[in-house]
């Protein structure tokens, strides 16, 4: 499903390290991908695959001693790594926002809401006045389905599923092009999750947002995302859209993903897992990292790294089924 | 606001019971311990006519529950006693010397948070460097240094060998405080009446003392800040408001730093306790006309009552502070629920 | 984890002793040498305490050890004081005074203290209430103001300046072992209600009781800190000892007086001293605390 529209994200070959005593933990390496304007990508993996790294690195939000060691982030042409602090600054928020994990946590609990949303105005558009901003502020508060009087209120004297609509407010009210929610609805439960992603839908119809989902839930991203990146020790080991990814699976790995997931129309005696634990980012595996879990390894696989083609249509995978070997 | 007033009032409740207690544990100390007050004072060779005239005199020779009793009524009632050297109340005795110490003792606790916040601060944003290494050096060391002989090695650099300020007394014998005293805290009562000559001369003269007690207790509020400071720049609320587009200074001072404050409001207690201790000290150091030089005064005169009322003084001193920093701390935090 | 249980040969004690020793400093770095670099402290003074004449030959209270008001020479390593007395000589005699008091004084608070908190906590009811707010009471006092209650009330004397530091730390003791003992509580008579047998009382003993003695001792060591502070304190303002004892505090006080004249020495290491002595005794305590209990990695 070819996108018409352009790409505004278009991440080469990045590389992300973390020194630490004992090595250098490889914790993304080589990563590509593209974002096109209005599209909806999601990034799944298990926990350590790299995906909330790869998340922060997109804002030059990684905490030190982790860096991006090679590679470039291009929006819009232009290298996000290669920004000055106040342009920088200047993308955050506005151009490029990010939701959290946490939405407690990731309020300050001194701050009402009110203040939360001024200060994030103020800093992008200093010359609005604050009645100008107060009324952006309510106009979002209305599009989130919050009352004008939370503004006064605390992070703790909101319910959780209210936060989290907070935080996506706060992300959204400089009109960004694109949102990286990092793990959204992980401390959600069900109910306030399916909310969330209606709410989503919703705000990116209104706001013509393009979105990179990070999560381990297959689930939501079936239900939001029109594309997939799989991701596994660091590297993306498939990519394509939503429907291939899903129906026709191309690695072992996404495969695995997906019998993971319990399925109440089968009749499943037990659960479905994969034996074995994530690869060690200080010391990789040779070749695929993959290798040593995978059902339908062979010999190439411990030896060389598969790279990542485009076996069909807009669908792409690094795996040596596909890949010739000789 | 009706919630305010029921927490403000369980509060005092629960102060009461200490208050009480200490009160009478400085009873029993000064009447019950060994040692006769009134034969001291009047000398062994006194006829034992004369002694127990004085002794009836002062209420020293009814049952001590009956003493205990008159004790706490006169408290009640505000009567600190009389003193047993001079024909003064102790009240009277008292006087501005209660202003002098307190105002000595917040500048005190200024000049320590003053110095130990920022360095906190500092030294969590560069963790494990040389500078937090050095910080937290001079945070361990500096409360070992006795607060007299601190007072001392600044009355001795600053004072005598450099000369640039003062060493003694909370005025120059050129100013007159009697000219502008009125609440007895010269620092308001020179910017009260516009006298901007008098006022500099009363800041200059607490400099030292200040500094003295300033330095010595910094050391807690360095290791607090720090303590906290990182605890807070791992949250994410950091992270958010970075990813807001925040800039990084405002993130730490505004997001950062206040949140890692509040629990130092925790402290300001149990520190202004030691700065009162601390404060006596450096009264006797630089000849600072407050409370404690007239507790040391009256205890090498044996004038109990006066020594009793000081007491007295500073327990509610203690007990008025720590109720305020109650206060203080839950009108900062909204998640204090009252 | 405690220190592990010694075998029962001396030989194999002292063996087992070393190697904690020894696996105790690689694993601890910094702490290690903080709390070894104390104990260097407390020997030089203890030693200076035993052996005074090892460190000088002048007498402290001679007043004719060579000239009024020297500054430091070769002769007189830290110069004499305004009574012809030699400071260094006053200082290395005036050791055993301070360290003397502060540690009987520690002594006596651990010995009431300790035994009241075990009691409360034991007890229980309305007696362990009362007495815990006492103890909180005088704990949230400034403890320096007591001291300086009990010793103007006691008078002059070295026994009496030893209780009037005592009382301000019996409740730093009574709350450690009150708290302590609390937790015991709870779970011998939890375990009894289940009624698992005698292997509590083992486990009890060789893990709960090595962590409170640890924390008391500990606590001991900086308490001991606190008390020479507390010492120096009182003979400062002059409510200490006889003029014929050597003492930190009051030479401090007396070279106050010659300040303004300039005569820098007799202040200088008298005070230096304190502050050596409390931090020695402060390092070791800390170092202690990293070493017997450990903690999650320190920030």
């Amino acid at each position: 499903m070819q996108s018409t529209s352009e790409t505004i994200l278009r991440v080469n070959d990045l590389t992300i390290h973390y020194p630490i005593s004992i090595g250098i933990v490889r914790a993304v390496e080589g990563v590509s991908f593209t974002l096109a304007d209005g599209e909806a990508l999601g990034l799944v993996g298990e926990s350590g695959c790299g995906k909330s790294t790869l998340g922060l690195s997109l804002l030059k939000l990684l905490r030190p001693p982790g860096r991006v060691t090679g590679g470039s982030i291009l929006y819009r042409g232009t290298d996000i790594l290669g920004l000055d602090a106040r342009s920088l600054l200047a993308m955050r928020g506005r151009s490029i926002s990010m939701i959290f994990q946490n939405p407690l946590t990731s309020l300050n609990p001194l701050f009402t809401v009110e203040r939360h949303f001024l200060e994030t105005i103020h800093y992008h558009d200093p010359s609005l006045s604050r009645g100008k901003a107060l009324a952006a502020t309510g106009k979002m508060l209305a599009t989130l389905g919050i009352e004008e009087k939370r503004l006064r209120e605390y992070p703790h004297q909101l319910s959780g599923g209210m936060r989290q609509r907070i935080m996506i407010g706060l992300a959204l009210i400089m009109n960004p092009d694109i949102l990286i929610a990092d793990e959204p609805t992980t401390s959600l439960d069900v109910i306030v999750e399916a909310g969330f992603t209606e709410l989503l839908a919703n705000l990116r119809k209104v706001y013509k947002l393009s979105i990179i989902l990070i999560t381990h839930n297959l689930g939501l991203v079936a239900e939001i995302a029109d594309r997939i990146a799989v991701m596994y020790g660091g590297k993306i080991m498939e990519i394509g859209s939503a429907q291939d990814i899903f129906a026709r699976p191309m690695h072992p790995y996404t495969q695995g993903l997906i019998d993971c997931v319990p399925n109440i129309q089968l009749d499943q005696k037990e659960l479905v897992t994969m034996p074995g634990s994530p690869p060690d980012l200080v010391s990789p595996p040779v070749g695929c990292r993959f290798a040593p879990r995978c059902p339908k390894v062979m010999p190439v696989c411990t030896e060389r790294t598969p790279r990542l083609l485009e076996h069909a249509p807009e669908h792409s995978s690094a795996c040596w089924l596909y890949e010739r070997h000789g | 606001m009706r919630h305010l007033a029921s927490y403000i009032l369980t509060r005092l409740l629960l102060a009461i019971p200490m208050i009480f207690i200490l009160l009478t544990i400085i009873f029993v100390v000064l009447r019950v311990m060994p040692g006769d007050p009134v034969s001291a004072m009047l000398g062994d060779r006194a006829p034992l006519r004369v002694i127990n005239e004085k002794k009836h005199a002062l209420g020293l020779d009814k049952p001590i529950t009956a003493q205990y009793v008159d004790y706490l009524g006169q408290l009640a009632r505000g009567d600190l006693g009389n003193s047993m050297i001079f024909q003064q109340t102790v009240s009277s005795a008292i006087g501005d010397k209660l202003p002098a110490t307190i105002e000595l003792t917040l500048f005190g606790l200024l000049a320590s948070l003053g110095i130990g916040i920022p360095l906190g601060a500092a030294a969590a944003r560069r963790r494990r460097s040389g500078r937090d290494f050095g910080i937290r050096l001079y945070a361990n060391v500096v409360y070992c240094i006795p607060v007299f002989w601190m007072g001392l090695l600044l009355q001795l650099l600053f004072g005598v060998v450099l000369g640039w300020f003062p060493i003694s007394g909370r005025t120059s014998p050129r100013v007159t405080s009697s000219a502008f005293s009125w609440s007895g805290f010269y620092t308001i009562d020179t910017l009260r009446i516009g006298n901007v000559a008098a006022f500099g001369d009363v800041m200059w003269h607490l400099v030292l003392p200040a500094l003295t007690l300033g330095i010595v207790l910094s050391g807690i509020f360095v290791r607090l800040t720090r303590a906290n400071m990182l605890d807070v720049l791992k949250t994410d609320y950091i992270l958010a408001a970075r990813a807001r587009g925040i800039p990084e200074r405002r993130v730490v001072f505004n997001h950062g730093l206040r949140n890692a404050l509040i629990p130092i409001v925790t402290m300001l207690g149990l520190q202004f306790s030691l700065l009162l201790a601390g404060a006596i000290l450096t009264e006797s150091t630089f000849s600072w006309p407050g409370m404690g030089r007239l507790l040391l005064e009256r205890i090498y005169l044996r004038d109990y009552p006066t020594i009793q009322g000081v007491i007295v003084v500073y327990t509610l001193l203690v007990s008025v502070m720590s109720l305020v920093v109650d206060l203080l701390y839950a009108a900062i935090d909204p998640r204090v629920k009252y | 984890m405690g220190v592990p249980a010694a075998r029962f040969s001396p030989a194999g004690g002292l063996a087992n002793a070393l190697g904690w020793f020894t696996r105790t400093r690689r694993k601890y770095g910094m702490e290690w040498w903080i709390m070894i670099a104390g104990m260097i402290v407390i020997l030089f003074v203890v030693t200076m305490t035993v052996f005074p004449g090892l460190f000088t030959r002048f007498d402290p209270n001679d007043q004719n050890a060579g000239g009024q008001m020297k500054p430091p020479s070769s002769e007189h390593l830290m110069g004499t004081d305004n009574l012809s007395r030699d400071v260094w000589a006053r200082v290395v005699y005036g050791a055993r005074t301070i360290l003397g008091v502060a540690i009987a004084a520690a002594l006596v608070s651990a010995l009431i203290g300790i035994p009241l908190g075990l009691l409360s906590g034991f007890a229980g009811g309305t007696f362990d209430r009362i007495l815990s707010l006492i103890m909180d009471s005088v704990y949230s006092f400034p403890g320096l103001i007591l001291a300086i209650a009990f010793a103007a009330m006691l008078g002059p004397g070295v026994i009496n300046i030893t209780l009037a530091v005592a009382v301000v730390y019996i409740p730093t003791y009574f709350r450690l072992v009150r708290g302590q003992t609390l937790s015991i509580k709870e779970e011998v008579y939890v375990e009894a209600a289940r009624a698992i047998g005698a292997r509590r009382p083992t486990i009890l003993s060789r893990y709960v009781f090595p962590n409170v003695i640890a924390t008391v001792v500990v606590i001991f060591s900086l308490n001991i800190a606190d008390a020479i502070m507390t010492e120096a304190a009182l003979s400062y303002i002059g409510l200490g000892l006889p003029a014929g004892i050597p003492d930190w505090g009051m030479d401090l006080s007396m070279g106050k007086k010659f300040l303004p004249s300039g005569m820098w020495w007799m202040i200088t290491f008298p005070g230096l001293m304190i502050m050596l002595l409390a931090l020695g005794f402060t390092m070791l305590g800390e170092g202690l605390a990293e070493v017997l209990n450990p903690r999650l990695l320190e920030k």
